[in-house]
């Protein structure tokens, strides 16, 4: 591996002297008001508060989070699959942060990919439960008297616990008297803070109040998403899909992807498309593929939404004490929303503390970690125009299976397509890491030979996994 | 069986990583207790430390392509998660300061060492 981490690291430390010096400068007694207590604001707050007590800086942090993470439904909901990567579960608990497991409603340690053609299972590398299927909020609306621990109130524990205050008060406004950010509240009242956080997401109406804040920026590209709980015992769970994420490559006009994620008693169904409508949320339910891996006929539906999800920011998400954080800001394409606000929080929070919180501050230590994941995201669109290529053909679908499933079916072999997939669905690798993958002569050689296979004449599909 | 614990279980006295094998993960306790102990050169076991939920061991081998110094295994049921090398690398790379959190642990196990160092030579004055 060409890596150095003793040059990284000094130079890390010695890039954290100060940037900015006088007014955008953090000092003690210095206000930050965070809009939105979701990962992106809690990691925010977590990291900031952490980082200024480690040089003796004394802040006063706000959280304003209109909703309470104890209730059911929407009130508490944040509208999303509740997926943390692989490679997040590693970095938090490196970073010392354990996920409990009453936050956990099921540890993941393979991924089923379902096709017309076949199903292939993808065991996890190591054969440990390392994705953590969760709820944001506190489960589904007419979800019953199920106790669950929700996710964001458990990321929220750990800002408040450093300090920060959580305050329920909705926001009407922002001024920006002598450049530092006023926000206006319900009651008429007004507070000024230093530095604002802003991590609403994209499904909150604060962005648009924002106006020409930063100067020309824009709110990010989105698209619809579907959601849906469905709710039975947890052993029915368990027996139906395990401890695995079901995923689906179906030929279905407009369709991208979908995922059944099992957590406790419920399963969460997720679909990603361009077009999202009822016509087509319909036509993947009633899928022979999909109803022959769970009965969505049987299992009643206890909640669904169509949350907005964010395509790509289009400007720089930061200006002189604002910067945007998480799904507000840069996210990654798809998957792994909750690192990319692990991410961004953190770099937000690490600029603030070390550099200062000037436009200039957020475009040198800040910018840096939103522009990978925007790259990143750039080949992304390019994995999944491959992928929507590939799933549409009966004989490209064919061949991805068949090498799947021999790799699965040969230990130690050399799993190509099947860390392709793995890392596709899991989002625990960057798209570019993937997309080199695709490269490797070993790839393609087993691919042509997959194709070639496909060409011929089936008899019978292949068995299933 | 807890539906929602990640890791790996391990049984009461099940090794998860031995003293003298080659490794490149850390690991971190998520449930349980674990126990750390070192052979010694007239073939006995020294008992070490134990390690409660959210320590973490291992981290030597990730820095230094040494083999493991001592063996822990599993005091009663524990389930531990295993971080890869190369996710904590390629993390460390695009986020120093994460080494930090990694680097206390271990200055906090230096300065235990030094005390018990310390403590050892007093007796045996």
């Amino acid at each position: 591996m060409g890596f150095s981490s003793e040059t990284s690291v000094a130079d890390a430390f010695a890039d954290l002297g100060s940037d900015s010096t006088g007014e955008f400068e953090l000092r003690d007694g210095s206000r930050i008001a965070v809009v939105g207590g979701g990962p992106s604001g809690s990691f925010f707050s977590y990291f900031l508060l952490k980082m200024a007590d480690a040089i003796d800086l004394e802040l006063e942090v706000d959280i304003y989070e209109p909703r309470s993470f104890q209730y059911c439904g929407p009130a508490g909901c944040n509208h999303c699959g509740g997926i943390v990567s692989e490679s997040l579960v590693q970095i938090l608990a490196a970073e010392g942060i354990v996920l409990p497991d009453s936050v956990v409603q099921r540890g993941v340690e393979s991924y089923v990919v379902h096709m017309d053609v076949g199903d292939v299972a993808i065991e996890s590398p190591v054969h440990e439960m390392r994705i953590a299927a969760l709820y944001r909020g506190n489960g589904p609306r007419d979800g019953g008297d199920t106790p669950l621990e929700s996710f964001d109130g458990f990321l929220q524990g750990m800002a408040t616990d450093l300090g920060a205050q959580v305050v329920r008060q909705l926001i009407t406004g922002v001024e920006w008297p002598d450049g530092r950010p006023e926000l206006e509240f319900a009651d008429h009242s007004t507070k000024t803070y230093d530095l604002v956080a802003v991590a609403a997401g994209v499904n909150s109406n604060f962005i648009k109040m924002l106006d020409d804040h930063p100067e020309g920026f824009e709110p990010p590209k989105t698209t619809r998403g579907y959601i849906c709980e469905f709710q039975a015992t947890e052993e029915e769970i368990l027996r139906i899909l395990g401890s695995s994420v079901h995923v689906f490559l179906l030929d279905i006009p407009r369709f991208e992807f979908a995922a059944i994620i099992p957590k406790g008693p419920f399963a969460t169904v997720v679909m990603v498309g361009d077009d999202l409508d009822e016509e087509l949320v319909h036509a993947f339910l009633s899928d022979p593929v999909v109803r022959r891996t769970f009965p969505t006929d049987t299992v009643p539906c206890v909640c669904s939404c169509k949350p907005l999800i964010n395509l790509g920011a289009r400007k720089r998400p930061y200006g002189d004490r604002i910067v945007l954080v998480g799904d507000s800001g840069v996210t990654r394409l798809y998957k792994d929303g909750i690192g990319a606000a692990f991410r961004t929080g953190k770099a937000a929070a690490t600029t603030a503390v070390f550099h200062g919180v000037s436009r200039d501050d957020f475009e040198q230590h800040f910018w840096p970690a939103c522009k990978n994941i925007a790259n990143d995201n750039a080949v992304g669109r390019i994995m999944f125009a491959t992928n929507t290529i590939m799933k549409n053909s009966r004989i490209t679908r064919r061949a991805m299976l068949r090498m799947a499933q021999k790799e699965q079916a040969k230990p130690g072999a050399r799993p190509h397509m099947s860390s392709l997939l793995w890392n596709m669905f899991t989002g625990s690798a960057p798209y570019t890491e993937m997309f080199r993958g695709t490269f490797h002569p070993g790839f393609i050689g087993n691919l042509v030979v997959g194709l070639g296979g496909a060409l011929m004449p089936q008899k019978k599909e292949p068995k299933k996994c | 069986m807890v539906s929602g614990a990640l890791g790996k279980l391990y049984r009461d006295g099940e090794e998860i990583i031995r003293q003298g094998n080659t490794g490149e993960s850390m690991y971190v306790v998520q449930s349980g207790r674990v126990e750390v102990v070192q052979s010694t050169e007239n073939g006995g076991v020294q008992h070490l430390a134990h390690l409660e939920a959210g320590s973490f061991f291992g981290e030597m081998s990730v820095f230094e392509k040494e083999v493991r110094s001592a063996t822990v295994r599993a005091a009663g049921e524990a389930r531990v998660l295993k971080i890869d090398k190369k996710t904590l690398m390629r993390r460390i790379r695009e986020d120093p300061l994460l080494a930090v959190n990694l680097l206390k642990t271990m200055s906090h196990r230096i300065r235990s060492l030094n005390a018990e160092i310390a403590h050892r030579r007093e007796t045996q004055l």
